[in-house]
């Protein structure tokens, strides 16, 4: 019996393991489509667009891992998402040549700033920036989350807090020229390690990069999201009381949880940032937090595909149309909101996760009756069957 | 030294009862039904809006009618947003109790649609919206006769809004074609408009050097006004006491046969009406946009927060509160309070900016939240685990 069992393991591993195996390829090959083939087909404006939607569906996966897996929903991504963007703004603005008159940041003498503050003079090292992208929105999130979850604030309260931290922080960023040049924010990038950032080569090199760093994204929230630290975030989503109850502290897992999400919307607001050449407080508005939501509701919470689908589509559909109607994009995305609460509350993917096939059966006319053919296929009920059911 | 306090005392007490004023029917619904309505803001710019067309069409009237044009404004303000929240709730919410985000996101879609709809609204537009609630209710309510209207129901709702979209997108497009600008021109547009204040609320009350606005006095005269009326209607009426018992127990009131459907549409109403009457007291203090409301409703969040949901008190504190301490740190009084000390006075001077203000504010509230996580005032008993 116990061989048997043993058997059975191993059959259902290597089961696991292959779909794993199917999943990375199907991964590896997307990408390597976007890197090599997409260059060919879109022009060099769309392209640079489509680079800067990649990075946004790096946000995407954070707000799902927050949102779709923890039930937590944050409209606070924007803070952490340019808190990333401003980090790197700022080593890119310290690439000056040594042959400049000043060696300060052209918009401090502006604002007759004679020497350098203090905490802009680590970001000369790259290592530390990358570190900084990295950690200080992480840092920042981990904070606000003790803070709040720790007294079992949730639900709602929680959405608000967030999203009075954008406020605040939109504020403290415009009223501080003289430290991050206020409202018009950092721009006029030049070189980084050397490069000239405009080149089209560089270009190409930072579109490959946030392909690559999507696609380690990925495979970080597929990684939490698949063995048990994923089942407990899914069920702190669906009662957390009884989390508490069979003992779990959930404030760790929350905090950790939101921590991840705010490092992962930091890299996304790096990678945004030099593809589009500006970070302003801009980007810490109410709106853009929001809308960032509404892409992994759109594509499906608690899928991860969903969430990088999502960011694509409503971010092109968002290009398009507001190229054509302006008037009528806030109209379009007011009714998206609507929609999608309303009549699709799983997602474009969890909608076909749960009628596609039947859907699909319906279109091409062959009719199978199967009660639960999802239970029949699972080598895991298969196997408690056999081991445990009599 | 004195005057100072006194005279941020009296202008926080001004601010705050703006934001009281915002704050008390996002309160009360969000007591009620655990909802809180992203689109707050924009009821509040629907209620300023109606103040500036009241206000216009009460030019036309003449000379005596246009100092009161105010208190007709007020009612009105009142009547739309309450209308506007009915269908709101109707509509939308209705569908959604028991999922708090997905409410708030979906009252965020509605706040867009309200923004860009004052932006844009014109003839053209009013005309077709007419058009198409006629032909999709009208022919919604002569399907629903047939016996078998449940079996029909999809495809009926399908093609009904599709016919009606699409006459109503024609009659839209004839109309534009035929008279042009003078129905395709916006109402509003995107650029602010202005209120002005009836001449009797011009110039100030003088209080040693400084001078209190009437229209700040106004304002606050008007939010005591709306506390107590609630105050009465929640509690001398017999729906108040319908609404505090659904807000105490939902499930306990509707075995006692209260219907609480109604009291949550009449709850939303209200709650919006009250945000139209606060709008057209914001409109008194600058000119109006599409934006107003959301300068207002992240305060008025937080006015929430503070004051918790169990107790009108609470909102009222709440209110206060925020208000004081964001006029006292922002107009940099607490800098001069500590000149002697320096480092405390360079600390003070820092965040003496309206901006830095609000920095400092939403720092004291989340150490505020640390010992009152449920806020000032917290529901009493045992809380349903949502």
């Amino acid at each position: 019996m116990a061989v048997d069992i043993a058997v059975e393991r191993t059959r259902i591993d290597g089961s696991k393991r292959r779909s794993l195996m199917v999943e990375a390829g199907i991964v590896l090959a997307v990408a390597l489509f976007l890197i090599l083939i997409v260059p060919l087909l879109l022009s060099d404006f769309r392209l640079n667009l489509m680079g800067r939607f990649l990075a946004l569906a790096i946000v995407a996966l954070g707000i799902d891992l927050i949102w779709g897996f923890t039930g937590l929903l944050s409209l606070g991504h924007g803070v952490f998402f340019t808190l990333g963007g401003y980090a790197l703004a700022m080593h890119l603005k310290l690439q000056i040549p040594p042959t400049a008159s000043s060696q300060l940041p052209e918009f401090m003498s502006l604002y007759g700033v004679t020497e350098l503050p203090w905490f802009w003079q680590p970001f000369y090292s790259f290592p530390f920036t990358a570190l900084a992208v990295l950690f200080l929105p992480g840092i920042l999130a981990g904070l606000l989350g003790y803070v709040i979850f720790r007294n079992r604030i949730r639900g709602v309260y929680f959405s608000i807090l967030t999203q009075a931290a954008t406020i605040i922080f939109f504020n403290f960023f415009n009223g501080q020229q003289k430290l991050f040049n206020g409202t018009n924010g950092l721009t006029d990038f030049r070189t980084l390690f050397g490069l000239e950032v405009n080149a089209p080569g560089t270009k190409y090199g930072f579109y490959v990069v946030t392909i690559l760093t999507l696609v380690v994204a990925y495979a970080l929230c597929r990684w939490l999201t698949s063995g048990r630290f994923g089942r407990l975030l899914m069920a702190i989503r669906d009662d957390e009381s009884r989390v508490r109850f069979t003992g779990y502290d959930p404030t760790g897992f929350k905090v950790l949880v939101f921590a991840i999400s705010g490092a992962l919307a930091g890299i996304a607001g790096a990678l945004f940032t030099l593809q589009t050449g500006i970070i302003s407080p801009n980007s810490m508005n109410i709106a853009f937090s929001i809308e960032m939501v509404i892409w992994v509701a759109i594509g499906g919470r608690a899928t991860l595909i969903g969430a990088i689908l999502g960011a694509l589509v409503v971010n092109f559909a968002k290009s398009l149309l507001s190229e054509r109607f302006p008037d009528i994009w806030l109209f379009f995305q007011g009714g998206l909101f609507l929609l999608v609460v309303m009549f699709l509350p799983d997602g474009i993917i969890g909608w076909l996760r749960q009628n596609g096939k039947n859907w699909f059966r319906q279109i091409t006319g062959s009719r199978q009756i199967a009660t639960y053919p999802s239970l029949e296929e699972d080598p895991e009920v298969e196997y408690e069957r056999k081991n445990i059911g009599d | 030294m004195f005057t100072a306090i006194l005279d941020g005392i009296f202008n926080g007490l001004s601010v705050g009862s703006v934001l009281l004023l915002a704050a008390l029917g996002l309160a009360i619904v969000f007591g009620l039904m655990g909802v809180i309505n992203m689109a707050h803001g924009e009821l509040m710019m629907l209620g300023a809006y109606t103040t500036f067309l009241v206000q216009n069409a009460f030019k036309l009237l003449g000379e005596p009618w246009t100092n009161f044009y105010i208190f007709f404004a007020v009612i009105m303000a009142f009547i739309v947003a309450a209308l506007m929240g009915l269908v709101l709730e109707r509509g939308v919410i209705r569908y959604l109790y028991g999922r708090p985000l997905e409410t708030l996101l979906a009252t965020w879609g509605v706040s867009l649609i309200l923004q860009q709809f004052v932006r844009s609204v014109n003839w053209v537009m009013i005309a077709g919206l007419i058009v198409f609630c006629l032909l999709y209710f009208g022919g919604l309510w002569a399907v629903k006769k047939r016996p078998d209207f449940e079996r029909i129901r999809h495809w009926a709702i399908t093609v009904l809004l599709t016919l009606s979209a699409a006459i109503a997108w024609a009659v839209g497009s004839v109309l534009s074609q035929t008279y042009k600008l003078a129905v395709t021109k916006p109402w509003f547009g995107a650029q602010n408009v202005d209120v002005t204040a009836p001449k009797w609320l011009l110039g100030g009350l003088p209080i040693g050097n400084y001078q209190l606005p009437y229209t700040r006095m106004f304002i606050m005269v008007l939010t005591v006004l709306c506390v107590l009326a609630i105050y009465w209607f929640l509690n001398k009426t017999p729906w108040g006491l319908r609404i505090r018992s659904v807000t105490q127990n939902r499930n306990m009131s509707a075995c006692l046969g209260i219907p609480t459907q109604k009291v949550d549409a009449l709850t939303f109403a209200l709650g919006s009406g009250l945000a139209g009457i606060a709008g057209c007291a914001v409109s008194l203090l600058g000119s109006v946009g599409p934006n107003t409301g959301q300068n207002y409703i992240v305060n008025t969040f937080m006015v929430v927060v503070v004051g918790g949901v169990g107790k009108l008190v609470g909102t009222i504190v709440g209110a206060m509160a925020i208000g004081i301490t964001d006029y006292i740190i922002g107009t940099g009084i607490l800098a001069n309070l500590f000149t002697s000390i320096q480092p405390l006075a360079d600390f003070f001077t820092f965040f003496a900016t309206t901006s830095m203000a609000k920095v400092m504010v939403f720092l004291l509230i989340v150490i505020f939240l640390q010992f009152r996580p449920a806020g000032l005032f917290p529901q009493k008993g045992r809380t349903v685990d949502a």
